[in-house]
């Protein structure tokens, strides 16, 4: 091992999080072997200047995301995220476990609340979360699908165990990086590629078309699909228009659609064209003046009618988030055994809910060990970590959640696993996430292996949103075995079979010679 | 296509070809201003300004000078009409039509926006910045032939490309007029990279008159007014194919056709004497003909509206 780890050891000492490349003893893991042999042949200018030409190659790609009104570079590290291929099957058949849970639950919510009636989870529960939207319930969506696209995010305990921490089936987004990291990892760590066989991404795209698709209206034999952007000042505008581009369907704005009598057009220079299918990027609220907030320009007025009427297909539905709603993550192991007869795969991260008085009086004892989020938030808004938080914002919070105990839950501080990470010119461990994305057609969910790992750059913190300077890494999963099959198929030297159409006798090369 | 990605289109083809024709006059240009005595200097700083179409902020009349010159049509991010604006705005508009134009373009409309402030402000700075500047755009409208499909939305952009160039090349010839001394007409075909062509196709016959000639009438060099105006109207042609027994319902057709027939079948024994007339007929053709594009093309008379439920 270079000195590029020398103090690795005793940094990852400090914390007691699970290491994701080192074993005890500073042994690399099986799954990062060929990780830590190519890194452990690069000098330290080497790695510099391989970050730098990745920073670079970002910067002039446009691999940014918006924050505060400027294009940021999502910093991407070079040392990849490694999955075991036996950790993987594992995750991936647990990522789809819960979307199929959660598209049943989302399919009762708006329908008979069986789930309610049946004494799962309270109906106070469903009818208090801000994003049950009463405007979608009692029509099935056309294509009968709800969470086309998910990324459940999840996490490793120091034990070493995955755990969900919370579920994004609303607008989840991301999975542009997950693409451009790899494209950058090949030309930045190709010695290690070339030893590991990684899953690959790029089939992404194709897979959410298909799935897009297969969910259209049912009358439509071709359909068209469009990505519906908030525009370009919002913060994942990169992903949205490298979607659409990799899609090949048009990158849409609200003031480009048009509804009318109960079907949805877009402006084209050719007049107006019908439009099928909505991959739907800006949030439930903005959608549809004529159904939510009536002061929003982003959306298209008469796109929820249009659905209502089976004219269109909405990508992800609109109202689904009500899945996501914290409160309703913590039955998510209920409605699994409730939808699907089956016990989870992947555990919930322990959550108290500070509604039942008992759980709430425990919590407020001890806020400052434990993290508080509000039930509505994503990307790390509001969240407290108690162990981190000053006195006076333990107070405010207290007050807080007296005030509104159902906007609050409450989770142990986890030390997320670690990975070594480039900074200040050497590695050193860093917490980090993942977040794997699935795509449900309908029939079948499919679990793009891999997904976003994001990175906290500084060192100890658990904060890995990008909007709070976090980074990202690739994440391999890495292939079983291979098959002898597909051995076979790919052996070197193998010849494709020619057909030949062109009335040539003999070979032109050979008479030239003559 | 999407009315708002087709009027991206057409504006990158315009700000590239704006910046590429504002590099090429500045360059020129400043070989000689830098001569100038330095009362002459300011004077003919501020009628070069007007070629470009601004003039200088009220008040600043008196010392607007060579170095506000620049400022203004090299390095003024926030004007379009300088280099820097013009690449700029091309850059935004790539952004927003970024799943239409290939990765390739994008890339290099992305880089060279990076490149602009990587540079020296001085007049020897501006030099290199104008060669440098040449080169991106050379590089852009290479990559845009080459890795976009050449449908609907090249078209477009090729046709925003084509009227600016003929708008570009009207405003190089009129830079001769405002030096006492006169601008050689050298320099004016240099400017437009037309030398060499120049020389091997009229061989013997050398002078203003010939000059002129060239850069306006000549069928087939590619910056020149007649060939650029061309350009446009096959694209509008291609862009909307509908043939009519008589008149064009398609007014850009109608304007851009009008002035290249006039130009190309004009009879006159002095040109360099009608030069200015031809020049703001040009100029005011290119910007009717962007005008009436967009009316057609772009224009969203009704802003997110609802129509009702049943049509």
């Amino acid at each position: 091992m270079s000195d590029l780890f020398q103090d690795y050891a005793e940094a990852a000492a400090r914390s007691a999080a699970y290491d994701e490349m080192f074993g005890p003893g500073q042994i690399p893991r099986a799954e990062y072997a060929h990780v830590a042999a190519a890194l452990g042949a690069q000098t330290l200018a080497d790695v510099t200047g391989r970050a730098d030409s990745m920073a670079r190659t970002f910067l002039d790609r446009g691999v940014t995301f918006d924050f505060a009104g400027e294009e940021r570079p999502f910093p991407l590290d070079i040392v990849p995220r490694v999955i075991s291929s036996a950790d993987w099957s594992v995750l991936e058949r647990g990522v789809a476990q819960r979307v199929r849970a959660l598209e049943a639950f989302l399919a009762d919510v708006y329908g008979k609340m069986n789930v309610v009636s049946d004494g799962v989870i309270p109906r106070r529960l469903v009818t208090s979360s801000t994003h049950f939207h009463r405007e979608v319930s009692g029509f099935d969506p056309a294509g009968g699908v709800r969470v086309h696209v998910s990324g459940i995010d999840v996490v490793r305990d120091d034990a070493g165990t995955f755990r969900v921490l919370e579920d994004n089936v609303r607008v989840p987004s991301g999975v542009s990086y997950v693409l451009e990291n790899r494209r950058a990892m090949a030309k930045g760590l190709p010695e290690a590629f070339a030893q590991s066989s990684v899953r690959p991404v790029e089939e992404y795209p194709r897979r959410l078309l298909s799935a897009l698709r297969k969910t259209a209206p049912p009358s439509v034999a071709d359909p068209t699909v469009v990505v519906l952007t908030p525009g370009v000042f919002n913060s994942a505008y990169f992903e949205h228009t490298l979607l659409a581009g990799l899609m090949g369907v048009e990158l849409v704005e609200g003031r480009d659609l048009i509804c009318r009598g109960n079907r949805v057009y877009m402006r084209t220079t050719a007049g107006e064209q019908r439009v099928d299918v909505i991959y739907k990027r800006i949030d439930d609220d903005f959608l549809d003046p004529l159904q939510f907030r009536s002061d929003s320009v982003l959306g298209c007025p008469g796109i929820v009618n249009a659905a209502r009427a089976g004219n269109v297909t909405i990508a992800n539905a609109v109202g689904n988030g009500v899945a996501d709603d914290k409160l309703v993550y913590t039955y998510v192991p209920d409605m699994i055994r409730y939808y699907l007869a089956e016990e989870p795969i992947v555990p919930n991260v322990d959550t108290f809910r500070l509604e039942e008085p008992a759980a709430r009086e425990e919590v407020l004892d001890r806020l400052d060990e434990l993290v508080v989020k509000p039930v509505g938030g994503s990307g790390g808004k509001g969240l407290v970590i108690g162990p981190d938080a000053s006195k006076e914002e333990l107070e405010e919070l207290r007050a807080k959640v007296l005030e509104d105990p159902r906007g609050w839950i409450a989770q142990p501080v986890l030390q997320l696993s670690t990975v070594p990470t480039m900074a200040g010119g050497r590695f050193g461990p860093r917490h980090v996430d993942l977040r794997p994305f699935a795509i449900n057609d309908g029939d079948d969910v499919w679990v793009l292996p891999g997904g976003l790992t994001r990175v906290a750059l500084k060192e100890g913190s658990l904060i890995v949103n990008s909007s709070q300077g976090g980074g990202s890494k690739d994440t391999w999963v890495l292939g079983g075995e291979p098959s002898p099959a597909s051995a076979a198929s790919a052996a070197p030297g193998a010849v494709r079979e020619r057909t030949s159409v062109w009335p040539i006798a003999s070979n032109w090369q050979d008479s030239q010679d003559q | 296509m999407l009315s708002r990605i087709a009027e991206s289109l057409f504006w990158i083809g315009r700000y590239v070809e704006r910046a590429d024709g504002t590099a090429r006059i500045l360059d020129v240009n400043l070989e000689r201003l830098n001569q100038l005595p330095a009362a002459e200097q300011r004077e003919v700083s501020r009628q070069l300004l007007g070629i470009m179409g601004s003039r200088p902020e009220a008040g600043k009349q008196e010392e607007f000078g060579l170095t506000e010159l620049l400022n203004r049509l090299a390095y003024d991010r926030s004007s379009p009409t300088s280099i820097s604006g013009s690449l700029g705005a091309a850059r935004e508009n790539a952004r927003r039509a970024r799943e239409t134009v290939s990765s390739a373009l994008w890339e290099c409309l992305n880089t060279t926006w990076y490149g602009l402030s990587q540079h020296r402000k001085d007049v020897v700075g501006t030099y290199r910045f104008c060669h440098w500047v040449l080169e991106r755009t050379a590089m852009v409208k290479g990559l845009a032939d080459t890795t976009m499909s050449h449908d609907e939305s090249w078209q477009f952009m090729l046709l925003g490309r084509s009227l600016e160039r003929a708008d570009m090349t009207a405003r190089m010839l009129q830079t001769p007029d405002v030096f006492s001394a006169g601008l050689s007409w050298v320099n004016m075909l240099r400017c437009a990279g037309a030398y060499e062509s120049f020389l091997r196709t009229r061989r013997a016959a050398f002078g203003d008159e010939h000059a002129a000639e060239f850069l306006l009438l000549d069928r087939l060099f590619p910056r020149s007014i007649v060939y650029a105006l061309s350009d446009a109207e096959q694209a509008l042609e291609r862009l909307d194919p509908s043939y009519q027994r008589v008149g064009f319902i398609n007014d850009a057709r109608r304007i851009v056709g009008q002035a290249r027939t006039f130009l190309e079948f004009h009879q006159t024994s002095n040109l360099v004497a009608e030069l200015p007339e031809h020049m703001e007929r040009v100029q005011r053709a290119c910007a009717q003909a962007s005008d009436a594009i967009t009316r057609k093309y772009f224009a969203q008379a009704v802003d997110l509206s609802w129509v009702g439920e049943v049509s």
